[in-house]
């Protein structure tokens, strides 16, 4: 973990909520190797409103460019300051936070299941997969057709399937319900977005029999484990989100009792 | 070079910087940011009897300069301090403080006799002034005679140096004070946070699952001034002044108002080496006033 400035490289809004950051650290230091389901939490400059810093997932790490993406949302006016940054502005950053996704030892039929924003840390986590030279499975969920974002990137990887809940891309429903799941079978889900969508993912994938993992959005202070305000109820009694997760295997959670 | 060195009962501070219970874990938590040893203690989290769960999720709310918890003292009991924490964290070159929390005196005092035991334990911080926790905490800090009571308990069980540390949610803190050094405090540590709440006004329902918490961050820091300069004018016993500390010149303030040192709080969460630059801006302060030490700068408002 470090605490270092980044300059923005390039901020490209993706639909009328949705913005991908490109930042490289100011002082042109190599980033680390970073793996995915791994956060950062950014500070929001000039905004006495936002006291604490947002944290944001880890959408795609270019070790040879220098550069970090995210995906941020604008949610409040913390996430919308940071949506307002321009190519040169800084911003400074607490890096990289959390745990990340199991990668599977040999191939595996893997799902990465993801709704809205949640699908960041899928395309990182997918281009790992495709790096050990598997080939993963994409379900992206979203309530309309602009909600499923970055999908060209998401097609480097995998076979992308997608659910609008207006039908106005891929099939119409919920992800849960995508015919993809009857056609195929797999060993592994991963899924990342919305609480009720993570849910249904997880019991799903438990009711299946199919390995799960789910990362989960606790709201939290620090980020790195000592304010314990994020705190997710598992097995093992209440446990940081931000340090034993953000990624957990759903038979931790006690999501389906 | 300005001396930087304090004392508050037995124990030596290198320098008058300390980091809040609560908001520092173990201060490992911290390894990767800063230098430990460069800070004069680290208050670590509150420590009970046996180990709590702590509330239910959620249990922060962003607030304007601030935020509220109520994390609700988790922690895995003073025995797993003892056994696993303490002997990675002695070996820091600083001065580890426990914050004692408890439901009853005997809690209170069983917990500190324990910690008593422990070499490179030089003092504790007595926790009377948790808002989050139902069947005790806060409510000994808010009566003067159940402050004294408990103080009083815990200063025959243990003999190194107790500070107490204060509720803001009373109508003297200042009596408060009095009593627990009356009662054999070597010191007082001041603020706790304040007892606050918000409510989602959609879902209309309170932010926390507690309903109420605790309130910290910038936003109380003109409070918590107050408070350690009415302190400061009632009793002897120094002061170890809190309560939305972000910057050196935060830290210069609450010494001003009479605090022989700090402790910064929430800040932490928000630049972890917030402590460490608190430090270098003191030491540069003291040089350019020509101050030879910081001890010649606690209590030293003009008027």
């Amino acid at each position: 973990m470090k605490v270092l400035d980044f300059i923005v490289r390039s901020n490209e809004s993706l639909n009328d909520k949705n913005n991908l950051i490109k930042v490289a650290p100011a002082n042109g230091e190599p980033l680390p190797e970073m793996s995915p389901g791994q956060f950062v939490q950014i500070l929001v400059n000039n905004s006495p409103d936002v006291f604490l810093r947002r944290p944001v997932s880890i959408n795609n790490t270019d070790l040879v460019g220098n550069e970090l993406w995210m995906l941020v949302k604008r949610v409040g006016e913390g996430t919308e300051k940071i949506c307002n940054l321009g190519t040169g502005d800084t911003m400074n950053i607490i890096f990289p936070l959390g745990n990340s996704f199991s990668i599977p030892e040999k191939e595996s039929n893997t799902l990465l299941i993801g709704g809205g924003v949640g699908t960041a840390p899928l395309l990182f986590l997918g281009k790992k997969l495709s790096e050990k030279g598997y080939k993963p499975d994409f379900l992206l969920g979203g309530r309309t057709e602009s909600d499923i974002l970055q999908l060209s990137d998401f097609r480097q990887y995998g076979d992308v399937y997608c659910t609008t809940e207006d039908g106005s891309f891929g099939e119409k429903g919920f992800v849960t319900g995508h015919s993809v799941l009857q056609k195929n079978k797999y060993d592994f889900i991963y899924t990342c977005g919305p609480k009720p969508m993570m849910v249904a993912v997880a019991k799903y994938a438990s009711s299946n029999e199919i390995d799960c993992e789910a990362s989960l959005e606790n709201l939290m202070a620090c980020g790195f484990g000592a304010c314990l305000c994020c705190i997710e109820k598992t097995v093992r009694g209440n446990v940081c989100t931000c340090t034993e997760g953000p990624v957990f295997n759903i038979k931790e959670l006690t999501w389906l009792d | 070079m300005a001396g930087l060195e304090v004392q508050i009962g037995d124990l030596k501070l290198k320098n008058p910087v300390t980091t809040a219970s609560g908001t520092f874990g173990y201060g490992t938590e911290y390894k990767d940011f800063i230098d430990l040893g460069s800070l004069g203690a680290i208050f670590v989290k509150g420590t009970t009897l046996e180990p709590r769960q702590g509330n239910d999720y959620p249990r922060m709310a962003e607030t304007p300069s601030g935020m509220l918890n109520s994390v609700g003292l988790q922690n895995k009991g003073v025995d797993y301090f003892v056994n696993h924490l303490y002997p990675v964290i002695k070996e820091y070159d600083t001065n580890i403080i426990v914050n004692v929390s408890g439901s009853t005196i005997e809690d209170y005092v069983a917990t500190a006799e324990k910690l008593a035991d422990l070499d490179k334990m030089p003092a504790i911080e007595l926790n009377i002034s948790c808002p989050n926790v139902k069947e005790g905490g806060m409510s000994f800090g808010v009566s003067c005679e159940s402050a004294a009571k408990v103080t009083r308990a815990v200063r025959e069980a243990f003999p190194k140096t107790l500070i107490v540390k204060l509720s803001p949610n009373v109508t003297s803190i200042s009596e408060i004070a009095k009593a627990v050094e009356g009662a054999g405090a070597d010191s007082v540590s001041l603020v706790n946070t304040f007892l606050g709440m918000a409510i989602d006004i959609e879902s209309k329902k309170p932010k926390l699952s507690t309903t109420t918490g605790g309130l910290s961050g910038p936003c109380i820091k003109p409070i918590a001034v107050r408070m350690v300069w009415e302190v400061y004018n009632a009793v002897k016993v120094p002061i170890i002044g809190m309560g939305g500390i972000s910057s050196w010149q935060d830290a210069i303030e609450f010494i001003l108002a009479g605090s022989t040192a700090i402790q910064v709080g929430t800040y932490n969460f928000i630049d972890p080496a917030i402590s460490v630059k608190i430090v270098k801006g003191i030491e540069k302060y003291l040089d350019r006033h020509n101050i030879a030490s910081v001890k010649d700068l606690v209590g030293q408002m003009c008027k």
